[in-house]
């Protein structure tokens, strides 16, 4: 078919088709996702009225911003990722991106599967680069090196032997052309999986108090979500950076029970997720919820090294080894501080300086009592041995990010096509070099053309040096 | 010896430098531009051991072993690599294309964000990193966009030297654009030396007193006088680089830099730096993401923003192949998306506010 032809019988279809496939379409679709966002990230999405009416008062005016407000939320700007706009922006982009690798594929494949020819006299003069010299050596040998050096060179080559000259063929980075193809897929690949994720998986959380176990996570509208397992959490703990609040760990011991029996048991911490089923559990928070069962737990270790695990409820008394010594627990600080006059008093609802009164008796006489800080084993020391307070169990709770998302495993692969693909496109080119030798009174003229796709002016300091080496 | 010490000899000798690159493009004297060349090597070479010592002193106090400690927890770290990594590639550059007019356009970006550094009083102490932060997929997903960041930086100023080089009509847009870019960099630039100043010679020691003190003596000053002049000599310095832009053009044209190297070079470092930025900036931000809170992406608004500068850069990549696009277009977009950069970088923080680590100064 003629061009004329073609245009002047262009279908609707094809209409639609060309639309779709144009570049054009995919700048009008990046300036009109990139303009949008910006509008997402002043306008707080999925908050209350209230927060973004006072961004908009300090934009607009107080008696614009209702106003404004109710046009945006209108427009769904309240929360535009999930707007119906957005998600046909997203998917005209993902539409665009097949229509135009599939209108252009063939003609890469052709530039791949090209067999290697040598040049007519018109092509050689037409390619963008080319050189020439005259060199003092028979034929043979000029070819010999500059295969050679070209090979070194990391090139294919390809000799064409004609009536009175001599063509070699190089090539090298044929299917770097691909590059801007596995990028484009890439991204298909990770669309789709986030599509995957947001259809199939879900996303909730899980509060566990220390001892606690749940067949359920829960989301967002506080909705139970089946597990098909339990999982329990055996044990809680912060760590702190020395003498301040600033928590350098947390960490939760959890266990996965199935049918009735326990299956695994994994540490997990921030940055260091379970994952059991398909389901994830990330550390993402904690919190405190003592109660009466909540047990104290001791190392005590008697003056002449005999030691004891203790564990105890608020109120019960023990014993210290090898002594008619017994503590009682009767007082408890979360979060114990003093203050300049000398006064105690706890400072934050959360486990930051948890912290044990215990009065210490002796055949029924109160002897002596103490506070006694689980950070501070200076105060662990008793008249009669030592005791290291260990743990206040049962009293923290654990939260926990519950996620389901099937389709990760194709974010990451998109990822990872993505990578490969943009180093193909950017750090690789495909180049072709003919050189063409010709016998010139008992010396060869070596003429060379050469084209690239990319890094012309590199391509040519490479020739520069092959040439001189051979 | 401390870290300190190394900063301080690197900051002056880089200023140092601006003065002497942006005197060398103005009277193209050589010994001027060797100068500007060898100071500006110095800093690079005092920076480099302020950093590593910095690294040691952080590995110090912290224990997480030599990797964790890479020192880019803070506002401030991070613009101190950030500058690093400018003064890096711009080297790099100034040895291979053998031209030192770049120098003039390339070392005010550092040099304001040093400024920005002492003028915004970023806290600058070493603070232990909360658990979320620790994750060596956020140190490569920070080391690997600050390098991205710089590349976008050099790719600015190619582009901006590619606008001025190409346009002289008075009435025409492109010109019209580059000339207000130009004038507000200026404007910036000036307005953060005086704080600058102010802070260090007028105010001396009492720099604890003053908090942030970006544009204080400037458009943030507390009387209303000084704030009107400063717009108003704001919008006259902008009028003069508009009404005698030709000059400017002259002078870059001078150093026979032709049209298609400042075009090249722009395309090569976004060609670098696009890359870079979708594996550091974005694959393992959202791997990070994933591992700290079970979300590879929560369109919060600095990712939102990271995202943006990408949409604009594959913009930039995408327009060069639409007719009628190749050339000032695009070199306008080079410029936009560094635009883009320094908000994901600093507007969010600043005026955005987001989960992110450099929350607040
Ligand atoms: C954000 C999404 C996208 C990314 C990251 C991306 C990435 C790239 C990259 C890296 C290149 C190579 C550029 C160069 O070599 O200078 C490229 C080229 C190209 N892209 Fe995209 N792309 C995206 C979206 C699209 C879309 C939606 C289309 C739809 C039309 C498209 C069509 C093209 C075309 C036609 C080329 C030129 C291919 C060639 O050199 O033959 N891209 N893309």
């Amino acid at each position: 078919m003629s061009k004329e032809n073609q245009t002047a019988k262009v279908s609707l279809i094809d209409q639609i088709w060309n639309f779709f496939s144009s570049v054009k379409l995919a700048v009008i679709v990046f300036i009109a996702i990139s303009a949008t966002s910006i509008i997402g990230t002043i306008i707080e999405q999925q908050a209350e009225p209230q927060k973004n009416l006072i961004v908009l008062k300090k934009l607009f005016g107080e008696s614009a911003s209702p106003y404004i407000y109710n046009i945006l939320d209108f427009l769904g700007f309240t929360n535009m990722y999930h707007s119906w706009w957005f998600v046909l922006l997203l998917f005209i982009f993902a539409a665009n991106l097949v229509i135009c690798s599939i209108e252009r594929l063939p003609k890469i494949l052709k530039t791949i599967k090209e067999p290697a020819s040598p040049l007519t006299y018109e092509q050689f003069k037409s390619m963008p680069i080319r050189d020439e010299v005259v060199l003092g050596e028979d034929i043979d040998h000029v070819k010999e090196k500059t295969v050679s050096a070209l090979k070194k060179a990391g090139f294919k080559t390809a000799i064409f032997e004609e009536n009175d000259n001599t063509q070699i063929f190089a090539e090298k980075g044929r299917f770097s052309r691909l590059g801007v193809y596995i990028t484009h897929l890439s991204l298909l690949t990770i669309l789709i999986g986030a599509v995957v994720g947001i259809y199939l998986g879900f996303n909730g959380y899980l509060n566990l108090l220390e001892g606690e176990q749940s067949s359920f996570a829960y989301s967002k509208n506080e909705n139970e979500i089946p597990l098909g397992f339990e999982i329990r959490c055996d044990d809680f703990d912060v760590s702190f950076y020395e003498k301040t609040d600033t928590p350098k760990s947390f960490l939760s011991i959890l266990t996965i029970i199935e049918n009735g029996k326990e299956v695994l048991t994994k540490t997990i911490g921030v940055n260091e997720p379970l994952r059991y089923k398909g389901i994830t559990f990330y550390q993402s928070s904690y919190g405190f919820s003592p109660s009466m069962s909540s047990l104290f737990k001791f190392k005590v270790i008697s003056k002449n090294g005999e030691t004891e695990d203790i564990a105890l409820r608020f109120g019960e008394t023990f014993t210290v080894p090898d002594s008619n010594v017994k503590g009682t627990v009767s007082d408890f600080s979360p979060a114990l501080a003093i203050d300049k006059r000398g006064r105690l008093f706890t400072y934050t609802e959360s486990m930051n300086n948890p912290a044990v009164f215990i009065e210490f008796t002796e055949n029924g006489k109160s002897v002596y009592n103490q506070w006694i800080l689980k950070r501070y084993p200076e105060t662990w020391t008793i008249p009669t041995g030592t005791v290291e307070f260990r743990d206040l169990w049962g009293a923290q709770y654990t939260g926990l990010q519950v996620r389901k998302d099937p389709g990760v495993w194709l974010v990451y692969l998109g990822c990872f096509l993505m990578s490969i693909g943009l180093y193909v496109a950017f750090f690789m080119s495909h180049s072709r070099i003919w050189v063409r030798l010709s016998r010139n009174k008992g010396k060869t003229t070596l003429s060379l053309a050469a084209t690239t796709n990319k890094y012309k002016a590199s391509l040519q300091r490479k020739i520069e040096k092959i040439i001189r080496r051979g | 010896m401390d870290s300190s010490l190394f900063y301080g000899i690197s900051t002056i000798a880089y200023i140092i430098a601006m003065v002497a690159y942006i005197a060398y493009l103005a009277f193209k004297k050589s010994p001027i531009g060797i100068g500007a060349t060898i100071l500006t090597s110095v800093g690079f070479a005092s920076h480099t051991v302020a950093f590593i010592l910095r690294w040691k002193e952080f590995d110090d106090i912290m224990q997480m072993g030599l990797l964790r400690s890479i020192p880019l927890t803070n506002l401030y770290e991070s613009l101190v690599f950030f500058v690093w990594c400018i003064i890096l590639v711009y080297l790099v550059i100034e040895f291979k294309y053998k031209n030192k007019s770049f120098g003039a356009f390339v070392t005010p970006i550092a040099g304001m964000a040093l400024a920005f550094i002492d003028i915004s009083g970023v806290s600058k102490d070493i603070h232990p990193l909360i658990p979320a932060l620790q994750s060596n997929w956020l140190l490569a997903h920070v080391t690997l966009s600050f390098i991205a960041y710089a590349t976008f930086a050099i790719s600015f100023a190619t582009a901006l030297m590619y606008l001025v080089v190409t346009t002289d009509d008075r009435k025409n847009g492109v010109y019209i654009f580059w000339t207000i870019t130009v004038g507000l960099f200026a404007v910036i630039l000036i307005a953060m030396a005086l704080d600058f100043l102010v802070l260090k010679i007028i105010l001396g020691g009492k720099e604890s007193l003053v908090k942030n003190y970006l544009f204080k003596t400037t458009f943030r000053n507390p009387s209303g006088l000084v704030v009107a002049a400063s717009y108003i000599s704001s919008l006259i310095l902008i009028f003069i680089v508009w009404r005698f832009g030709y000059i400017l053009k002259k002078l870059i044209s001078s150093f026979s830099i032709s049209e298609n190297l400042l075009d090249e070079l722009t395309y090569k470092n976004i060609a670098v730096g696009f890359p870079v930025f979708t594996l550091g900036g974005l694959i393992f931000g959202a791997i990070w993401a994933d591992q700290a809170w079970g979300r590879y992406w929560s369109w919060d608004p600095k990712e939102t923003w990271s995202l943006i500068t990408w949409f604009v850069y594959a913009l930039y990549l995408h327009a060069r192949f639409l007719r009628g696009w190749r050339g000032k277009k695009i070199a306008i977009l080079a410029v936009i998306g560094f635009f883009s950069t320094i908000f994901t970088y600093l507007g969010v923080n600043l005026l955005l506010s987001g989960l992110h680590a450099y929350g607040g100064i």
